[in-house]
């Protein structure tokens, strides 16, 4: 498969797709030109040292960073940025909050509301973004929980719970929002060694189920055996792409032999 | 003339001031509760711009705080005692008024009350802001939530928490402040006692009361605001 | 707005500035020695000590400034012949001694807590290694607890002292005559709250800076341990992301 190039592409409209994304913090340029297409059900795993910029292109697809150029769209939306005194500023605020109720986020600090429950955590936004019924909310949020193995912790605090516990609510979270694309953002860095399976398991269930997920992660495993393709980046730029059968097995860059070597 | 006992002098008998000094504790109360909440109103905007991006609203914060902190309370409640006055009065000659128009001396008392609180409040609010996990509010931003959503639901209950003690302190603060306005000539507990003292000459016995309910008022408002701060701090886990 | 006015008020407001500086100053000097007894009181371990010191704190710290004015002022004028018996009344006659006398009982109260916290923050091994050197009692306190408390406790009193300041502005209201007493004299005499109140104002802004000054120069001599070797080159670190 010939580097760079998307290799799925479908007739369809991809579920997110981002060309020749540019972020720079001072001067120091973070991406440079980084493109990347996923369809629905695709599950992405972007691979990197840190500092590669993985997690950068992950924040701009949800807009927490402002790209400086390049185009994202998300379900064939473009997300409209304009340039002002300031720096980068998305153009419609309106456009930004409605998109990322349909991409949700899943942090490496799990970033849960501390001074909420875990079910209040989960329906905040359902209710307050969305403006759904809370009872079809909280029926729902219970199910979801229930999948995620901690509906019994749903009326305790998050600093009550194991690492593993908040990162599997936050996925809960995000679950909530029904989400066409789902953002992972070193999912697993923060946790101990034996609380990484955990997440990880449910992360392998939601990705059976079919969901568009772009993974930033460390775990070779899960790139290897979940993802359907691996993108690795290195200073900001796109060095390997491709199903995880052929880039582990063949890789092509000799950085990412040894990106994988050091990674077992 | 038989002199009175302490007890008959701040009693509630046909000679007693019990009840005199009892309204003037409300008042006491009202005033400071009514500048402590326009203190915080004003403590709100003046944390939100010494927290903006904004250079100038930023500067003008820090001003805020700096200046309010260092001059005396007595001159900024005699700012907006005669201040308010000139000022009404100027408006009171357009329509045809002569002299000096009074302002409401509660007004003006909450008024600058609130003025002061503000600066201190602004800090308080400030500190508790930065505690805040920048991670949560990331998360806001990321399901969608607007600022005004975010503010309401994620940031304000959280720092009102962080700010307990904080606001404990400056609610302190604002009672024993709320004895300046008896200069305005507002009848509150020191006011009153000042009246009483005078009437009767018997100024030590309606000193030391007065200053026994303030340490009531403080007393209780200090278990009151442990009780809040507890409560509030459920959820959060406490080193064992 | 009247320059001309503000600048004649300034020149009228100057001649407070002796007397709320000479307020602030005695009121601050008696009171730390007031409140270095009450924080010894509070550490002795002796539980009549620690208990009135706690309550003596509690009352002062509790109750407003004006009130324990009015106390010792109006107050203490019932007992006029007991205290005239006595010999003290040339002293609470004056407003300003009693003035005097209310400033340093409270800030009495709060200083002796910031004292104690000083006293409390010395390193358990620095008294430690000073006992192994064979100091005990008044030497070990006046070589290494003290100067090592007070390098601690300097930053708060600072902040004491300037509300010390604050504070004189309430002797006005028991007539005596300093910058506040002087504005609000001029104020009742030409309603021009504002322009008095931008000199007034500006004359404690400055002052507050001066002594907030003199406290950062003293902070700075104290702590030569503390200061940066003056040939240090600037520390600049490339950002990584």
């Amino acid at each position: 498969m010939s580097n760079g190039a998307s290799v799925l592409t479908t007739a369809s409209t991809p579920a997110v797709s981002v060309e020749n994304l540019r972020k720079s913090f001072g001067s120091l340029e973070v991406l440079k030109g980084v493109s990347l297409s996923a369809n629905d059900g695709d599950v992405i795993s972007i691979l990197g040292a840190s500092g590669s910029g993985k997690s950068t292109m992950l924040r701009c697809i949800n807009m927490l960073e402002v790209p400086d150029s390049g185009q994202i769209c998300i379900g064939g939306e473009a997300i409209g940025i304009k340039r002002t005194r300031r720096g980068m500023e998305p153009a419609d605020q309106a456009q930004v909050d409605r998109i990322r109720s349909r991409v949700a986020m899943v942090f490496q600090s799990f970033n849960l509301w501390s001074h909420m429950t875990i079910l209040e955590n989960v329906i905040e936004a359902p209710i307050h973004v969305q403006k759904r019924p809370r009872a079809e909310c909280i029926a729902e949020a219970e199910a979801i929980l229930q999948k995620v193995g901690i509906v019994d912790k749903r009326n305790q605090y998050p600093s009550h719970l194991s690492g593993g516990q908040q990162q599997r609510a936050a996925i809960a979270r995000a679950l909530a929002m029904h989400p066409q694309v789902m953002l992972f953002d070193e999912p697993t860095s923060a946790l101990d060694p034996e609380l990484v399976g955990e997440v990880l398991r449910v992360m392998r269930s939601l990705a059976e189920e079919g969901r568009t997920m772009l993974v930033v992660t460390h775990e070779m495993a899960f790139a290897r055996d979940v993802s359907n393709r691996v993108m690795f980046l290195h200073q900001g730029m796109v060095e390997e792409e491709g199903a995880p059968a052929d880039v582990f097995g063949a890789p092509k860059s000799e950085r990412f032999k040894q990106f994988i070597s050091s990674h077992r | 003339m038989q002199q009175l006992s302490y007890f008959e002098l701040i009693g509630f008998g046909p000679k007693g001031w019990g009840l005199a000094l009892l309204t003037a504790t409300g008042m006491t109360l009202a005033v400071a509760l009514c500048g402590f909440l326009a203190g915080s109103v004003v403590g709100t905007f003046v944390a939100w711009a010494k927290l903006s991006r904004n250079l100038a609203a930023r500067t003008l914060g820090d001003g805020y705080t700096t200046v309010l902190r260092g001059i005396p309370d007595l001159l900024v409640i005699y700012l907006f005692y005669f201040g308010g006055s000139a000022a009404l009065g100027a408006i009171g000659s357009l329509f045809g008024a002569d002299g000096f128009i009074g302002v409401p001396a509660f007004v003006t008392g909450a008024l600058a009350i609130g003025i002061v609180s503000g600066a201190y409040q602004a800090e308080v609010f400030r500190g508790a802001y930065q505690i805040l996990n920048r991670g949560e509010l990331e998360a806001a931003r990321s399901v969608g939530m607007h600022r005004w959503l975010i503010f309401r639901r994620i940031i304000a209950p959280q720092v009102l928490r962080y700010a307990i003690p904080g606001l404990g302190n400056t609610w302190q603060l604002v009672l024993k402040e709320s004895a300046l306005i008896s200069v305005t000539g507002l009848v509150e507990l020191l006011r009153q006692s000042h009246i009483a003292a005078g009437s009767t000459r018997r100024p030590f016995d309606f000193y030391i009361t007065a200053a026994v309910l303030y340490l009531v008022i403080t007393w209780f408002s200090t278990y009151l605001f442990q009780r809040a701060e507890t409560h509030s701090m459920r959820g959060i886990r406490r080193a064992s | 707005m009247d320059f001309g006015f503000m600048w004649d008020t300034f020149l009228q407001l100057l001649s407070g500035i002796p007397l709320t500086l000479n307020l602030s100053f005695t009121s601050v000097a008696f009171g730390a020695v007031l409140a270095m007894v009450l924080a010894l009181m509070r550490m002795s371990g002796i539980r009549a000590l620690d208990g009135f010191a706690r309550a003596y704190v509690f009352v002062f710290r509790g109750t407003p400034l004006l009130v324990q004015i009015f106390l010792i002022y109006y107050g203490l004028g019932q007992f006029r012949p007991t205290l005239q018996e006595w010999g003290l009344w040339v002293f609470f006659r004056e407003p300003y001694w009693c003035a005097i006398l209310a400033l340093t009982l409270n800030t009495g109260a709060y200083a002796s807590e910031i004292i104690r916290g000083g006293l409390q923050s010395v390193p358990h091994q620095q008294v430690e290694a000073a006992k192994a050197c064979g100091m005990s009692g008044f030497l070990l306190f006046r070589r290494i607890v003290f100067p090592i408390a007070v390098r601690q406790a300097l930053p708060a009193y600072g902040s004491e002292i300037i509300l010390m300041v604050k504070a004189t502005s309430l002797a006005s209201i028991i007539t005596m005559m300093e910058v506040t007493g002087l504005a609000a004299k001029i104020i009742s005499q030409t309603f021009r709250a504002v322009e008095v109140f931008i000199v007034a104002g500006l004359i404690y802004l400055i002052l507050n800076f001066a002594i907030t000054r003199i406290i950062m120069a003293f902070e700075w001599w104290l702590s030569p341990h503390l200061r940066r070797p003056s040939t240090v080159e600037p520390r600049l670190e490339a950002a990584h992301v």
